[in-house]
Protein backbone atom coordinates (compact mmCIF):
# COMPACT_ATOMS: atom_id res chain seq x y z
CA UNK A 1 0.00 0.00 0.00
CA UNK A 2 1.01 3.40 -1.33
CA UNK A 3 0.00 6.47 0.76
CA UNK A 4 0.92 9.99 0.56
CA UNK A 5 2.57 11.55 3.37
CA UNK A 6 1.97 15.20 4.79
CA UNK A 7 4.58 15.52 7.98
CA UNK A 8 4.09 19.64 8.17
CA UNK A 9 6.78 22.02 9.93
CA UNK A 10 6.38 20.23 13.44
CA UNK A 11 6.97 17.06 12.51
CA UNK A 12 10.88 18.13 11.64
CA UNK A 13 11.25 19.82 14.76
CA UNK A 14 9.45 19.57 18.05
CA UNK A 15 7.17 16.39 17.26
CA UNK A 16 9.94 14.77 15.92
CA UNK A 17 9.37 11.30 17.73
CA UNK A 18 5.67 11.91 15.91
CA UNK A 19 7.23 11.48 12.66
CA UNK A 20 9.53 8.57 14.01
CA UNK A 21 6.95 6.67 15.48
CA UNK A 22 4.55 7.34 12.21
CA UNK A 23 7.17 5.83 9.45
CA UNK A 24 8.46 3.41 12.23
CA UNK A 25 4.77 1.74 12.19
CA UNK A 26 4.29 2.08 8.48
CA UNK A 27 7.21 0.65 7.85
CA UNK A 28 6.26 -2.84 10.50
CA UNK A 29 2.89 -2.71 8.46
CA UNK A 30 4.62 -2.63 4.91
CA UNK A 31 3.02 0.85 4.34
CA UNK A 32 4.66 3.01 2.19
CA UNK A 33 4.27 6.54 3.25
CA UNK A 34 5.84 8.75 0.01
CA UNK A 35 6.20 12.82 0.88
CA UNK A 36 4.08 15.36 -0.69
CA UNK A 37 6.87 16.96 -2.76
CA UNK A 38 8.24 20.07 -2.36
CA UNK A 39 5.40 20.54 0.30
CA UNK A 40 4.83 24.00 2.17
CA UNK A 41 3.05 25.14 5.83
CA UNK A 42 -0.46 24.83 6.16
CA UNK A 43 -0.54 28.54 8.20
CA UNK A 44 -1.75 27.16 10.90
CA UNK A 45 -3.88 29.12 13.17
CA UNK A 46 -1.50 32.52 12.22
CA UNK A 47 -2.80 32.15 8.81
CA UNK A 48 -6.63 31.90 9.00
CA UNK A 49 -6.64 34.49 11.88
CA UNK A 50 -4.76 36.50 9.63
CA UNK A 51 -6.23 36.85 6.08
CA UNK A 52 -8.61 34.33 5.68
CA UNK A 53 -7.82 33.72 1.75
CA UNK A 54 -4.47 33.17 3.09
CA UNK A 55 -5.42 30.18 5.35
CA UNK A 56 -6.89 28.49 2.63
CA UNK A 57 -4.42 29.09 -0.21
CA UNK A 58 -1.59 27.58 1.76
CA UNK A 59 -3.03 24.29 2.60
CA UNK A 60 -4.89 24.48 -1.18
CA UNK A 61 -1.07 24.30 -2.56
CA UNK A 62 0.00 21.35 -0.88
CA UNK A 63 -3.44 19.40 -2.54
CA UNK A 64 -2.59 20.37 -5.69
CA UNK A 65 0.72 19.45 -5.59
CA UNK A 66 -0.49 15.89 -4.24
CA UNK A 67 -3.02 15.48 -7.37
CA UNK A 68 -0.18 16.20 -9.43
CA UNK A 69 1.39 13.63 -7.93
CA UNK A 70 -0.79 11.05 -8.92
CA UNK A 71 -1.70 10.50 -5.07
CA UNK A 72 -5.65 9.58 -4.21
CA UNK A 73 -4.60 10.04 -0.89
CA UNK A 74 -2.99 11.76 2.31
CA UNK A 75 -2.08 11.28 5.28
CA UNK A 76 -1.54 14.13 8.02
CA UNK A 77 -0.32 12.91 10.97
CA UNK A 78 -0.49 16.99 12.84
CA UNK A 79 -4.07 18.02 13.97
CA UNK A 80 -3.55 21.72 12.73
CA UNK A 81 -2.02 20.31 9.10
CA UNK A 82 -5.34 17.77 8.79
CA UNK A 83 -7.80 20.34 10.22
CA UNK A 84 -6.86 23.19 7.49
CA UNK A 85 -5.78 20.83 4.78
CA UNK A 86 -9.68 19.45 5.03
CA UNK A 87 -10.63 23.07 5.59
CA UNK A 88 -9.54 24.19 2.57
CA UNK A 89 -10.53 21.38 0.41
CA UNK A 90 -13.89 21.70 1.75
CA UNK A 91 -14.12 25.08 1.01
CA UNK A 92 -13.09 24.85 -2.69
CA UNK A 93 -15.87 22.37 -2.83
CA UNK A 94 -18.49 24.10 -1.55
CA UNK A 95 -18.16 27.35 -2.65
CA UNK A 96 -17.48 28.41 -6.67
CA UNK A 97 -16.62 31.11 -5.61
CA UNK A 98 -13.88 30.46 -3.64
CA UNK A 99 -12.35 27.93 -5.84
CA UNK A 100 -11.92 30.78 -8.33
CA UNK A 101 -9.71 32.76 -5.91
CA UNK A 102 -7.79 30.08 -5.37
CA UNK A 103 -7.21 29.41 -9.15
CA UNK A 104 -6.81 33.20 -9.26
CA UNK A 105 -4.13 33.23 -6.47
CA UNK A 106 -2.34 30.63 -7.40
CA UNK A 107 -2.70 29.77 -10.79
CA UNK A 108 -2.91 26.14 -11.13
CA UNK A 109 -5.83 23.68 -9.86
CA UNK A 110 -6.25 20.12 -8.25
CA UNK A 111 -6.09 18.00 -11.24
CA UNK A 112 -7.99 14.97 -8.99
CA UNK A 113 -9.87 14.17 -5.87
CA UNK A 114 -7.01 13.99 -3.00
CA UNK A 115 -8.38 12.51 0.18
CA UNK A 116 -7.08 13.72 3.53
CA UNK A 117 -6.98 11.06 6.85
CA UNK A 118 -5.84 11.93 10.37
CA UNK A 119 -3.77 9.08 11.62
CA UNK A 120 -6.41 7.88 13.93
CA UNK A 121 -9.16 7.33 10.87
CA UNK A 122 -5.96 6.31 8.98
CA UNK A 123 -4.91 3.33 11.29
CA UNK A 124 -8.86 2.53 12.54
CA UNK A 125 -10.77 3.04 8.97
CA UNK A 126 -8.02 2.97 6.06
CA UNK A 127 -5.58 0.24 8.01
CA UNK A 128 -8.24 -1.25 9.89
CA UNK A 129 -8.84 -2.78 13.48
CA UNK A 130 -8.86 -6.36 12.07
CA UNK A 131 -5.53 -6.10 10.68
CA UNK A 132 -3.85 -4.08 13.28
CA UNK A 133 -5.14 -6.64 16.14
CA UNK A 134 -3.74 -9.27 14.21
CA UNK A 135 -0.47 -7.29 14.59
CA UNK A 136 -0.19 -7.11 18.04
CA UNK A 137 2.49 -8.56 19.55
CA UNK A 138 2.76 -7.31 22.98
CA UNK A 139 -0.87 -5.92 24.15
CA UNK A 140 -0.60 -2.90 26.23
CA UNK A 141 -2.77 -4.82 28.80
CA UNK A 142 -2.24 -2.92 32.44
CA UNK A 143 -2.65 0.44 30.82
CA UNK A 144 -5.71 2.95 31.60
CA UNK A 145 -4.86 5.37 28.83
CA UNK A 146 -6.71 9.11 29.06
CA UNK A 147 -7.31 9.71 25.11
CA UNK A 148 -7.52 13.20 24.56
CA UNK A 149 -8.35 14.43 21.05
CA UNK A 150 -8.46 17.76 21.45
CA UNK A 151 -9.83 20.69 19.24
CA UNK A 152 -8.15 19.84 15.81
CA UNK A 153 -9.26 16.30 15.25
CA UNK A 154 -12.90 16.67 15.71
CA UNK A 155 -13.98 20.78 15.05
CA UNK A 156 -15.70 21.46 13.05
CA UNK A 157 -17.54 18.01 12.55
CA UNK A 158 -19.70 19.78 9.30
CA UNK A 159 -16.15 20.04 7.74
CA UNK A 160 -14.49 17.04 8.89
CA UNK A 161 -16.64 14.49 8.72
CA UNK A 162 -14.46 12.43 11.10
CA UNK A 163 -15.44 11.32 14.59
CA UNK A 164 -18.40 12.57 17.47
CA UNK A 165 -16.92 15.92 18.43
CA UNK A 166 -18.50 15.87 22.17
CA UNK A 167 -17.70 12.34 22.64
CA UNK A 168 -15.25 11.17 20.13
CA UNK A 169 -14.41 7.59 20.26
CA UNK A 170 -11.87 6.82 16.86
CA UNK A 171 -8.34 6.79 19.28
CA UNK A 172 -10.21 4.85 22.63
CA UNK A 173 -11.37 2.32 20.03
CA UNK A 174 -7.42 2.02 18.77
CA UNK A 175 -5.93 2.13 22.18
CA UNK A 176 -8.55 -1.24 23.24
CA UNK A 177 -7.34 -2.81 20.39
CA UNK A 178 -3.64 -2.76 21.43
CA UNK A 179 -5.06 -3.96 24.96
CA UNK A 180 -5.31 -1.24 26.63
CA UNK A 181 -8.34 0.21 28.72
CA UNK A 182 -9.57 3.73 28.28
CA UNK A 183 -10.91 5.87 31.23
CA UNK A 184 -13.74 7.68 30.70
CA UNK A 185 -13.17 11.17 31.25
CA UNK A 186 -14.63 14.94 31.21
CA UNK A 187 -11.28 16.61 29.35
CA UNK A 188 -11.38 14.26 25.77
CA UNK A 189 -12.43 17.67 24.02
CA UNK A 190 -11.02 20.50 25.56
CA UNK A 191 -8.63 22.55 23.96
CA UNK A 192 -5.09 22.71 25.57
CA UNK A 193 -4.98 26.58 24.26
CA UNK A 194 -3.13 25.75 21.30
CA UNK A 195 -0.86 27.92 19.70
CA UNK A 196 -1.37 30.51 22.41
CA UNK A 197 1.91 28.50 24.62
CA UNK A 198 4.25 31.55 23.32
CA UNK A 199 2.18 34.88 23.47
CA UNK A 200 -0.46 33.80 26.15
CA UNK A 201 1.44 31.22 28.34
CA UNK A 202 -0.63 31.15 31.52
CA UNK A 203 -3.94 30.55 29.53
CA UNK A 204 -2.09 27.14 28.10
CA UNK A 205 -0.04 26.46 31.63
CA UNK A 206 -4.61 26.36 33.05
CA UNK A 207 -5.92 24.86 30.15
CA UNK A 208 -3.27 22.01 30.64
CA UNK A 209 -4.05 22.39 34.43
CA UNK A 210 -7.75 20.81 33.81
CA UNK A 211 -6.62 18.43 31.23
CA UNK A 212 -3.73 16.91 33.35
CA UNK A 213 -6.35 16.90 37.10
CA UNK A 214 -9.18 15.34 35.09
CA UNK A 215 -6.81 12.81 33.57
CA UNK A 216 -5.81 11.56 37.34
CA UNK A 217 -9.09 11.94 38.84
CA UNK A 218 -10.24 9.30 35.98
CA UNK A 219 -7.45 7.00 37.26
CA UNK A 220 -5.26 7.45 34.11
CA UNK A 221 -1.65 6.78 34.13
CA UNK A 222 -0.70 8.47 30.51
CA UNK A 223 -2.31 10.76 28.23
CA UNK A 224 -2.38 10.04 24.69
CA UNK A 225 -2.70 12.81 21.92
CA UNK A 226 -2.52 12.89 18.26
CA UNK A 227 -1.15 16.75 17.85
CA UNK A 228 1.96 17.88 18.48
CA UNK A 229 0.70 20.86 19.57
CA UNK A 230 -1.65 18.84 22.34
CA UNK A 231 1.60 17.43 22.43
CA UNK A 232 4.32 20.42 24.07
CA UNK A 233 1.86 22.05 25.45
CA UNK A 234 1.30 18.55 27.66
CA UNK A 235 4.59 17.24 27.99
CA UNK A 236 7.08 20.24 27.43
CA UNK A 237 5.22 22.54 29.81
CA UNK A 238 4.14 19.63 32.64
CA UNK A 239 7.64 20.97 34.99
CA UNK A 240 5.91 24.80 34.54
CA UNK A 241 2.67 23.51 35.05
CA UNK A 242 3.48 21.91 38.44
CA UNK A 243 5.47 24.84 39.21
CA UNK A 244 3.32 27.27 38.72
CA UNK A 245 0.35 25.87 40.43
CA UNK A 246 2.07 23.55 43.29
CA UNK A 247 0.60 20.26 41.67
CA UNK A 248 2.74 17.21 41.04
CA UNK A 249 1.61 15.60 37.62
CA UNK A 250 3.83 12.99 36.49
CA UNK A 251 1.92 11.71 33.49
CA UNK A 252 3.50 10.60 30.15
CA UNK A 253 1.98 11.36 27.02
CA UNK A 254 2.56 9.16 24.46
CA UNK A 255 1.81 9.49 20.41
CA UNK A 256 -0.57 7.12 19.55
CA UNK A 257 1.69 6.00 16.74
CA UNK A 258 4.27 5.35 20.23
CA UNK A 259 1.74 3.35 21.77
CA UNK A 260 0.98 1.49 18.25
CA UNK A 261 4.55 1.02 17.52
CA UNK A 262 5.36 -0.52 21.67
CA UNK A 263 2.22 -2.94 20.92
CA UNK A 264 4.20 -4.20 17.79
CA UNK A 265 7.35 -4.41 19.83
CA UNK A 266 9.01 -1.88 18.34
CA UNK A 267 11.92 -0.23 20.94
CA UNK A 268 11.07 2.83 22.45
CA UNK A 269 14.24 4.21 21.23
CA UNK A 270 13.47 3.41 17.43
CA UNK A 271 9.92 5.01 18.15
CA UNK A 272 11.82 8.66 19.09
CA UNK A 273 10.58 7.89 22.46
CA UNK A 274 13.87 9.55 24.21
CA UNK A 275 12.73 12.74 22.73
CA UNK A 276 9.78 13.15 26.23
CA UNK A 277 10.34 15.61 28.32
CA UNK A 278 8.19 13.55 30.99
CA UNK A 279 9.83 10.34 31.65
CA UNK A 280 8.09 7.14 29.97
CA UNK A 281 9.83 4.41 32.04
CA UNK A 282 7.26 3.99 34.61
CA UNK A 283 4.48 3.61 31.63
CA UNK A 284 7.10 1.16 29.82
CA UNK A 285 7.96 -0.75 32.45
CA UNK A 286 3.86 -1.32 32.96
CA UNK A 287 2.97 -3.00 29.60
CA UNK A 288 6.31 -5.37 30.26
CA UNK B 1 -21.82 49.64 31.03
CA UNK B 2 -23.91 52.49 29.00
CA UNK B 3 -24.68 51.80 25.56
CA UNK B 4 -25.37 54.46 23.16
CA UNK B 5 -28.13 53.30 20.78
CA UNK B 6 -26.81 54.61 17.36
CA UNK B 7 -27.77 53.03 14.13
CA UNK B 8 -27.74 55.48 11.74
CA UNK B 9 -23.87 55.21 11.55
CA UNK B 10 -22.12 52.79 10.02
CA UNK B 11 -23.85 49.85 11.21
CA UNK B 12 -21.23 47.46 12.09
CA UNK B 13 -23.51 44.31 12.73
CA UNK B 14 -24.09 44.12 8.47
CA UNK B 15 -20.67 44.36 7.89
CA UNK B 16 -19.70 41.44 10.45
CA UNK B 17 -22.38 39.83 8.64
CA UNK B 18 -21.21 40.25 5.31
CA UNK B 19 -17.94 39.61 5.96
CA UNK B 20 -18.37 36.16 7.79
CA UNK B 21 -21.31 34.88 6.04
CA UNK B 22 -23.39 34.99 9.54
CA UNK B 23 -26.27 37.18 10.92
CA UNK B 24 -25.22 38.08 14.03
CA UNK B 25 -29.62 38.43 14.74
CA UNK B 26 -29.70 35.06 14.70
CA UNK B 27 -27.79 34.99 18.24
CA UNK B 28 -30.67 35.20 21.01
CA UNK B 29 -28.29 35.29 24.12
CA UNK B 30 -28.16 31.57 25.17
CA UNK B 31 -25.23 31.69 26.60
CA UNK B 32 -23.99 28.72 25.23
CA UNK B 33 -20.66 29.55 23.60
CA UNK B 34 -19.70 31.13 26.97
CA UNK B 35 -20.75 27.87 29.03
CA UNK B 36 -18.33 25.93 27.16
CA UNK B 37 -15.24 28.52 26.00
CA UNK B 38 -11.96 27.57 27.44
CA UNK B 39 -10.62 30.89 28.12
CA UNK B 40 -13.93 32.80 28.93
CA UNK B 41 -12.49 33.26 32.50
CA UNK B 42 -9.48 35.15 30.61
CA UNK B 43 -11.89 37.72 28.04
CA UNK B 44 -13.03 40.80 29.54
CA UNK B 45 -16.36 40.24 27.21
CA UNK B 46 -17.72 37.08 27.25
CA UNK B 47 -18.72 35.61 23.86
CA UNK B 48 -22.26 35.83 24.08
CA UNK B 49 -21.86 39.62 25.04
CA UNK B 50 -19.37 40.76 22.06
CA UNK B 51 -22.38 38.95 19.82
CA UNK B 52 -24.98 41.26 21.67
CA UNK B 53 -22.33 44.16 21.18
CA UNK B 54 -22.14 43.52 17.93
CA UNK B 55 -26.04 43.15 17.49
CA UNK B 56 -26.04 46.39 18.84
CA UNK B 57 -23.31 47.91 16.62
CA UNK B 58 -21.47 49.06 19.03
CA UNK B 59 -17.86 48.98 16.85
CA UNK B 60 -16.10 50.58 19.61
CA UNK B 61 -16.05 48.43 22.40
CA UNK B 62 -15.95 45.40 19.91
CA UNK B 63 -12.62 46.27 18.56
CA UNK B 64 -11.27 47.38 21.62
CA UNK B 65 -12.08 43.67 23.53
CA UNK B 66 -9.12 41.40 24.06
CA UNK B 67 -12.02 38.53 23.23
CA UNK B 68 -11.19 38.09 19.89
CA UNK B 69 -7.47 37.59 20.19
CA UNK B 70 -7.54 35.48 23.25
CA UNK B 71 -9.96 33.10 21.34
CA UNK B 72 -7.93 29.98 20.83
CA UNK B 73 -10.70 28.85 17.95
CA UNK B 74 -11.24 25.88 19.16
CA UNK B 75 -14.55 25.83 17.40
CA UNK B 76 -16.69 24.50 20.49
CA UNK B 77 -18.48 27.31 20.65
CA UNK B 78 -19.20 26.97 16.89
CA UNK B 79 -20.36 23.14 17.89
CA UNK B 80 -22.49 24.16 19.93
CA UNK B 81 -24.75 27.32 19.21
CA UNK B 82 -28.63 26.25 18.71
CA UNK B 83 -28.47 28.66 15.52
CA UNK B 84 -25.90 27.44 14.04
CA UNK B 85 -23.48 30.75 14.51
CA UNK B 86 -20.17 30.31 13.60
CA UNK B 87 -18.92 32.40 17.02
CA UNK B 88 -15.35 31.07 16.18
CA UNK B 89 -15.35 32.85 12.70
CA UNK B 90 -17.17 35.47 14.07
CA UNK B 91 -14.15 36.24 16.63
CA UNK B 92 -11.69 35.39 13.50
CA UNK B 93 -13.66 38.34 11.27
CA UNK B 94 -13.12 41.27 14.46
CA UNK B 95 -9.61 40.50 14.28
CA UNK B 96 -8.89 40.07 10.15
CA UNK B 97 -11.21 43.32 10.46
CA UNK B 98 -9.13 45.48 12.62
CA UNK B 99 -5.94 44.03 10.66
CA UNK B 100 -7.37 45.20 7.29
CA UNK B 101 -8.26 48.83 8.92
CA UNK B 102 -4.81 49.12 10.63
CA UNK B 103 -6.31 49.07 13.93
CA UNK B 104 -3.84 49.02 17.25
CA UNK B 105 -4.97 45.20 18.67
CA UNK B 106 -5.54 44.99 22.24
CA UNK B 107 -3.58 41.93 22.66
CA UNK B 108 -0.52 43.00 20.92
CA UNK B 109 1.35 39.75 21.55
CA UNK B 110 -0.74 37.55 20.12
CA UNK B 111 -0.65 39.83 16.36
CA UNK B 112 2.73 39.49 16.96
CA UNK B 113 3.20 35.77 16.90
CA UNK B 114 0.83 35.45 14.04
CA UNK B 115 3.15 38.20 12.27
CA UNK B 116 6.44 36.36 12.97
CA UNK B 117 4.88 33.08 12.23
CA UNK B 118 3.20 33.82 9.01
CA UNK B 119 7.35 35.91 8.31
CA UNK B 120 8.87 32.65 8.52
CA UNK B 121 6.89 30.95 6.34
CA UNK B 122 6.85 34.00 3.80
CA UNK B 123 10.33 33.72 3.45
CA UNK B 124 11.21 30.02 3.06
CA UNK B 125 7.94 28.22 3.00
CA UNK B 126 7.96 25.79 5.72
CA UNK B 127 7.67 27.19 9.28
CA UNK B 128 11.33 27.81 11.16
CA UNK B 129 10.49 27.26 14.63
CA UNK B 130 13.66 27.95 16.25
CA UNK B 131 13.78 31.46 14.55
CA UNK B 132 10.63 32.21 14.85
CA UNK B 133 10.77 31.84 18.10
CA UNK B 134 14.25 34.20 18.55
CA UNK B 135 12.11 36.74 16.74
CA UNK B 136 9.55 36.79 18.51
CA UNK B 137 11.10 37.33 21.77
CA UNK B 138 13.19 40.36 19.88
CA UNK B 139 10.25 41.71 18.55
CA UNK B 140 8.28 41.64 21.74
CA UNK B 141 10.96 42.46 24.35
CA UNK B 142 11.26 39.66 26.51
CA UNK B 143 14.54 38.03 25.23
CA UNK B 144 14.23 34.78 27.55
CA UNK B 145 10.56 34.36 27.17
CA UNK B 146 10.52 30.32 26.99
CA UNK B 147 14.20 30.30 27.09
CA UNK B 148 13.70 28.21 30.51
CA UNK B 149 12.66 25.17 27.96
CA UNK B 150 15.79 25.77 25.30
CA UNK B 151 18.47 23.62 26.98
CA UNK B 152 16.23 20.17 27.47
CA UNK B 153 14.67 21.19 24.12
CA UNK B 154 18.61 21.12 22.72
CA UNK B 155 19.30 17.50 24.92
CA UNK B 156 16.71 15.49 23.41
CA UNK B 157 17.15 17.12 19.86
CA UNK B 158 13.85 19.04 19.26
CA UNK B 159 15.80 22.50 18.59
CA UNK B 160 16.34 22.14 14.98
CA UNK B 161 19.19 24.95 13.67
CA UNK B 162 18.19 23.22 10.17
CA UNK B 163 15.90 25.58 7.73
CA UNK B 164 13.91 23.77 5.44
CA UNK B 165 12.74 25.93 2.59
CA UNK B 166 10.10 24.98 -0.65
CA UNK B 167 11.47 25.07 -4.16
CA UNK B 168 8.39 26.80 -5.55
CA UNK B 169 9.36 30.40 -4.79
CA UNK B 170 6.85 31.90 -7.80
CA UNK B 171 3.37 29.85 -5.77
CA UNK B 172 5.01 31.33 -2.53
CA UNK B 173 5.09 34.68 -3.19
CA UNK B 174 1.58 34.56 -5.33
CA UNK B 175 0.43 33.22 -1.99
CA UNK B 176 1.09 35.73 0.42
CA UNK B 177 0.84 38.80 -2.39
CA UNK B 178 -2.37 37.45 -3.95
CA UNK B 179 -4.17 35.71 -0.62
CA UNK B 180 -6.84 38.68 0.22
CA UNK B 181 -8.39 39.46 4.07
CA UNK B 182 -11.32 38.01 3.44
CA UNK B 183 -12.83 35.68 1.00
CA UNK B 184 -16.07 36.00 -1.21
CA UNK B 185 -19.15 35.11 0.17
CA UNK B 186 -22.13 34.73 -0.56
CA UNK B 187 -24.78 36.91 0.68
CA UNK B 188 -26.36 35.73 4.03
CA UNK B 189 -29.98 36.50 2.84
CA UNK B 190 -29.37 33.81 -0.17
CA UNK B 191 -28.09 31.22 2.06
CA UNK B 192 -29.88 28.44 2.80
CA UNK B 193 -30.48 27.34 6.22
Amino acid sequence: MTYGYYPGCSLHATAKEFNISMRAVCKAFNIELTEVEDWNCCGATPGHTTKEELGLALPYSNLINASKQGLDNIVAPCAACYNRLKSADYSVNNSPLVKERMSQIIGEEKQRDVKIFNVLEFFRDVYGLDKLKSEVKKPLSNLNAACYYGCLLVRPSKVLQFDDEEDPQSMDQIMQTLGAKTVDWSSKTECCGGSHAIPETEIVLELARRIFSSAVKAGADCIVVACPLCHSNLDMRQKQINARYGTNFDLPVFYITELIGLALNISPKDLGMNAHFVDTKIVIEKIG
Amino acid sequence: MQIKLDNSVDKFAGEIESLSGFNVYDCYQCGKCTAGCPVAQFTDESPTKLLRLIQLNQKDQVLKSKTPYLCATCNTCSGRCPMQIDVTKIMETIRIYAKKNHIKPPVQEVNTFSDVFLDSVHSGGRLFEFGMTLNYNLKNMTPFLNAQLAPAMLKVGKLSFIRQKTKNKKRLKDIFDKSDYFEPKEEVSKKEH
